[in-house]
């Protein structure tokens, strides 16, 4: 930390850290200085010139911008040369600025209007033709409307620094400058947004909201993107009980503005036409729509009726499902069914790290500790491609903290471009390439360490060993597929785990044990499509499947019930770094259930209401508080969204299975079982071309 | 060989060797005491010859007349990073037509004021950054290089003596924009042409962010005669703070336009008359734009004036690069105020918004105003345009787009009074009857 300074601010004296640029020392004291290009985070442009302010003893004014503060120094930001300077700016940006904003999707959100109307005049000198050109499309999500923009490069810095994609740049001159994409005419890239987002206009606009609604207009829900693991925050706007943006411009959880493509545009799922609204069940070898009665009854009367004979259950749970919802579900198959062949999909090593790590605490990195230590090493992942917001992160302290990345892969990957060190091997070969890199690491001062599936079982072991051996601190990051995979193995969809990393002891059937025993009575399937790429060995059992889809699995069902999506539910979900964050409920689809309710009405229909426990997320979530180590969080403070969870502190005293663990490797455009239904993600050239 | 009659009033210094018969060959540098003072240098320590260059009172010669010395005084010669050494070739400036002659007529004479730059920092790499239009002196220069290596004045171990220099030239691609020191670096290294953020000043990080010496031709041209001469010959030549001489590149209305090489401090009023030859046709002078276009402008009775940068500064322009432009009392100014705004409108980088719109604003109310559609309040909106560009954009093109406005607008506000109410231009008239040859 520099050296505080004392200066004064239109005759207010203020103390920041010398060479802390007067923009920033401002804000930082509730003084605005107004300005378009400056961005915090990405590299200075003095271009826009709004922030002019008088600084004594200089002859000419200064851009607050660029300015360092110094001690002793006189700024002035409200004089009469600097109201009219920034008014003459105005004036100049509205010269070709076709004020088209009745019809601009930012019109009500735009910030050339908000400081119009602040420091602008209030009438117009201008009676020149305006320069025009036509709007481009240069993707399905991105569109460009050239007269609009006001050139302040923002967009160009978000791509090129924050995404290191590069994909915008400036053609022509003067006012005819325009900012141009990278293939010409369209647009080859993450398909992110972020530029659309960091537009303070509407010269970018987004593609699947374009002229839906006034912005006013909507609700703005804040809840949790249902893809990646990475787990950032969504603002969802809502209109008419329909999402149909997704953004993060108030910067609120884990992910700041942050958002991928899946994050801001793949909530369209949500909307598509094959979603399920009604039961169904087999009737003739032919699913057909009936009553939600009639398939609770048939539910409960099977389940019962297998239970009461001691028929083999097999429960699957789901990687997208909210905590509350695998909580429950496990504790309805664990108490309720009596059996303990509950499983999910595994996508990372997990439990092994957790049980490496058993007796020490704060060993799990979070998602602050990407930007925040000084070196990252990656193993195995396509990072950016795989968990795009923590390479954003990670991109981001490279750029302001000099940190060194490090990447072990088999494959080139972006992080290469800067990476201190990548190392090239053969795949599988990943933990060999450490020992090469044990000297450069020592010298750190501080480490992430974050793999992905390449690294299980002893080799989750020995990445812990290797890092504990450097002498310095290094936390730990395993890498996992979808938005609640680490919440369903602390909620103990496992059959060797409860909740909590507890040892159940029992015996119980993995999800490849239950899909390949011949004598399996029932399967129920809550949110997973284990038959995706695998058969049912058992052709007699009795299969019921929630879902928001007629996947493979919910083909082969018996009964099928109608979810409802993340986005129309209440409840929390843990991201891949074990922060536990706050769905909230956006919207609703007529005939659809939350998996929690839809769990609850079976247990009611098979009379086990009363051991179960009323089915509302704040209930359920204060049972996971009381009993799943780690979980202690207020519900407050679960929707500030950063609180780590320390499952355990002793060993899990059971043997992990690293022969389940299996990532998908979803890149930026698929999204498991789910992605297949986003349009956008279907659409984009990127995500055809990927397929 | 030059394109215009030398004037018996010049002081030949670097122009000296422009009649000679192939005056661009190394042969013929050489035979007139060429690489001397480069080879003189080579025996001076970096302190001597940086205080020659003092002593010589040489100032930039691009425009902004700063003391050349004190230039290469920033560099910090501590510095483990390279240093470069920069030519600014891309003469752009309306009015101004120097740097291309002493490329033309005596590239070796650049090439050994580099390579003396080079010694007083300790660089070992040179670039001539030459405008794109002037393709033609791109193969002059290659060659005059390839000539200068091949004699051994560039190349690893110059003469034998262990001094290491390379240099290269750089095509620029057609942006007046370029011209601006940092705008240069930006393209010199392969990127859009915008200017940086300064400080840091070139000087400290310049090419690739290492120290750089940049400076004009004409400015790397009078090196080599003031390391052989010394720096107070040089000084004596030009008037006090005003050292040498100067190309002046006289033009317009003028009897005989061309470059003419004159002491610093020369009386304009003579120049027009006596090195020029008075005004075409007998006309009367009506102003003058002494430095380039960006200058603001001198009305008849301001030009008895000595051409330094101090003198010009006093009567509230600049001496800039060296582009008299002359223009006789058929002239319109609003015309000619329109005519310098749509070459900064057209050669705005756009970089910053006062700029970029202030620019094509006046463009394109000056060409209503001109056609007679102007309104009294539009006299007064060309000088608040003006005006709010003035010292609020990024870079100085905004201020020389804003400068020469302001001063038309002051000092002809009769002329502009002249086209309002739908009147048309009442010189369009004269000048369409002289074209047509009838005058006579």
């Amino acid at each position: 930390m520099a050296d505080l300074v004392k200066f004064t601010i239109n005759g207010r004296e203020i103390e920041a850290p010398a060479g802390m640029l007067a923009i920033e020392a401002a804000k930082q004291n509730g003084i605005e200085i107004p300005s378009f290009c400056y961005y915090e985070g990405y590299s200075l442009q003095a271009a826009c010139r709004m922030c002019l302010v008088e600084v004594e003893k200089m002859p000419k004014m200064q851009v607050a911008c660029t300015l360092p503060v110094a001690a002793g120094m006189v700024i002035r930001t409200e004089t009469d040369q600097v109201k009219l300077a920034r008014k003459s700016t105005l004036e100049f940006l509205l010269t070709n600025h076709p004020l088209d904003c009745p019809v601009c999707d930012k019109g009500g959100e735009c910030e050339l209007q908000d400081m119009v109307f602040k420091y602008g005049a209030g009438e117009s000198r201008y009676v020149e033709a305006k320069i025009h050109v036509d709007e481009q499309q240069w993707s399905p999500v991105v569109f460009y409307d050239g007269p609009r923009c006001i050139l302040c490069f923002r967009c160009v810095r978000a791509c090129d620094e924050g995404m290191g994609v590069g994909a915008l740049g400036v053609v022509n001159r003067g006012a005819m400058s325009l900012i141009a994409p990278n293939k010409g005419d369209h647009l080859e890239c993450d398909e992110c947004g972020q530029c659309i987002d960091i537009c303070p206009v509407g010269a970018l606009t987004s593609g699947p909201y374009r002229y839906l609604t006034r912005p006013w207009e909507m609700d703005h829900i804040g809840t949790i993107c249902t893809h990646c693991s990475d787990g950032c925050k969504t603002t969802l706007g809502v209109r008419n009980d329909e999402i149909v943006r997704g953004n993060n411009r108030d910067r609120s959880g884990v992910n700041g503005e942050f958002l991928c493509v899946k994050g801001r545009y793949a909530f369209d799922f949500n909307k598509h036409a094959e979603r399920l609204q009604s039961p169904m069940m087999r009737v003739n070898g032919k699913l057909e729509e009936v009553s939600w009665s009639k398939a609770l009854e048939t539910i409960a009367n099977k389940f019962g009726e297998i239970r009461s004979r001691g028929g083999k259950f097999g429960v699957i749970g789901s990687n997208h499902t909210t905590n509350e919802e695998n909580y429950y579900l496990q504790k309805f198959a664990r108490q309720g069914l009596g059996t303990n062949s509950i499983d999910h999909h595994r996508t990372g090593d997990v439990v092994t790290l957790v049980d490496a790590l058993s007796g020490t605490t704060g060993r799990l990195a979070n998602s602050a500790d990407f930007y925040e230590r000084k070196a990252v090493l990656v193993i195995g992942s396509d990072f950016s491609v795989e968990h795009p917001f923590l390479a954003f992160q990670a991109r981001a302290n490279f750029r302001h903290h000099e940190a060194h990345i490090y990447t072990v892969t088999a494959e080139p990957v972006r992080e290469d471009n800067y990476a201190a060190r990548s190392v090239r091997v053969a795949k599988g070969e990943e933990l060999g390439a450490l020992e090469g890199l044990r000297e450069a690491l020592a010298a750190e001062p501080d480490l992430v360490i974050v793999f992905d599936d390449s690294i299980k079982g002893d080799k989750v072991r020995s990445v812990v060993e290797f890092g504990q051996s450097l002498g310095i601190p290094v936390s730990y990051c395993a890498l996992v597929d979808y938005s609640n995979s680490r919440g369903a193995i602390d909620m103990g969809l496992a059959p060797e785990i409860g909740p909590g990393y507890h040892a159940t002891g029992q015996p119980g059937m993995s999800m490849n044990d239950m899909l390949a025993a011949a004598d399996l009575a029932a399967l129920w399937v809550v949110g997973a499509n284990p038959l995706e790429n695998a058969k049912l060995a058992a052709s007699k059992a009795f299969v019921v499947v929630q879902d928001l889809f007629l996947t493979e699995t919910a083909q082969r069902a018996d009964v099928v019930l109608p979810a409802a999506s993340a986005y129309e539910k209440n409840g929390t979900v843990t991201n891949g770094r074990g922060e536990v964050q706050r769905l909230k409920r956006a919207s609703a689809t007529m005939g659809a259930k939350t998996d929690l309710e839809i769990i609850g009405l079976i247990a009611k229909e098979m009379g086990l209401a009363p051991m179960m426990g009323p089915w509302l997320p704040e209930t359920v979530y204060a049972e996971i508080r009381k009993t799943v180590k780690g979980y202690d969080i207020p519900l407050p403070l679960v929707t500030i969204g950063a609180q780590q969870s320390t499952p355990v502190n002793g060993r899990v005293g059971v043997e992990s299975r690293p022969d389940l663990v299996r990532s998908e490797h979803n890149n930026l455009f698929e999204s498991g079982t789910l992605g297949r239904y986003s349009q956008v993600l279907n659409t984009v050239i990127e995500g055809r071309q990927s397929r | 060989m030059r394109y215009n009659d030398p004037s018996p009033l010049e002081t030949p210094v670097l122009t000296r060797r422009f009649r000679l018969p192939n005056s661009q060959s190394i042969d013929t540098y050489l035979a007139s005491d060429g690489y001397k003072g480069f080879e003189r240098a080579i025996g001076m320590t970096q302190d001597e010859i940086i205080g020659e260059v003092k002593t010589s009172i040489l100032r930039g010669r691009g425009g902004a007349g700063f003391p050349t010395g004190m230039k290469w005084g920033f560099v910090p010669r501590t510095s483990p990073k390279p240093k470069y050494i920069v030519v600014n070739a891309d003469e752009s400036e309306p009015g101004t037509c120097k740097d291309r002659l002493l490329m033309e007529f005596d590239p070796h004479q650049l090439i050994e004021g580099v390579l003396i730059a080079g010694l007083a920092v300790g660089a070992q790499q040179g670039y001539i950054y030459i405008r794109g239009e002037f393709r033609y002196l791109i193969g002059v220069m290659d060659k005059a290089i390839d000539e200068a290596y091949a004699k051994g004045y560039l190349g690893d171990n110059i003469l034998g003596r262990g001094v290491k220099f390379n240099l290269a030239t750089h095509s620029g691609a057609g942006a007046y924009e370029c011209g601006e020191e940092s705008a240069l670096l930006e393209s010199l290294e392969g990127k859009r042409g915008n200017p940086r953020i300064r400080p840091p000043f070139p000087a400290v990080a310049g090419a690739y962010q290492c120290p750089t010496i940049l400076n004009n031709v004409e400015t790397f041209c009078a090196v080599p005669s003031i390391i052989l001469n010394g720096g107070k010959w040089f000084a004596d030549l030009g008037s006090p703070k005003n050292g040498g001489t100067r190309l002046f590149c006289l033009s317009g209305h003028v009897n005989k336009p061309g470059v003419y090489e004159l002491p610093m401090g020369f009386n304009l009023m003579r120049m027009i008359n006596e090195v020029g030859g008075g005004i075409r046709g007998g006309k009367k002078l009506k102003a003058v734009v002494p430095g380039g276009s960006s200058c603001p402008i001198l009305k008849a009775d301001e030009c008895d004036l000595a051409m330094d940068y101090d003198t010009v500064a006093a009567a509230k322009s600049m001496l800039g690069s060296g582009g008299v432009v002359v223009l006789d009392e058929d002239t319109c100014m609003v015309k000619f105020a329109l005519r310098i705004m749509r070459f900064y409108a057209h050669e705005s980088c756009g970089w910053c918004i006062p700029c970029r719109e202030g620019t094509t604003w006046l463009k394109k109310l000056l060409t209503r105003f001109h056609e007679g559609q102007g309104q009294r309040s539009d006299i007064v909106m060309i000088g608040d345009l003006s005006k709010n560009m003035l010292g609020r954009t990024f870079c100085p093109l905004g201020d020389a787009a804003a400068m020469p406005t302001i001063a038309i607008v002051e000092k002809f506000r009769d002329e502009f009074e002249a086209h309002l109410d739908g009147k048309p231009c009442p010189y369009e008239h004269i000048n369409a009857f002289s074209k047509s040859g009838l005058a006579a």
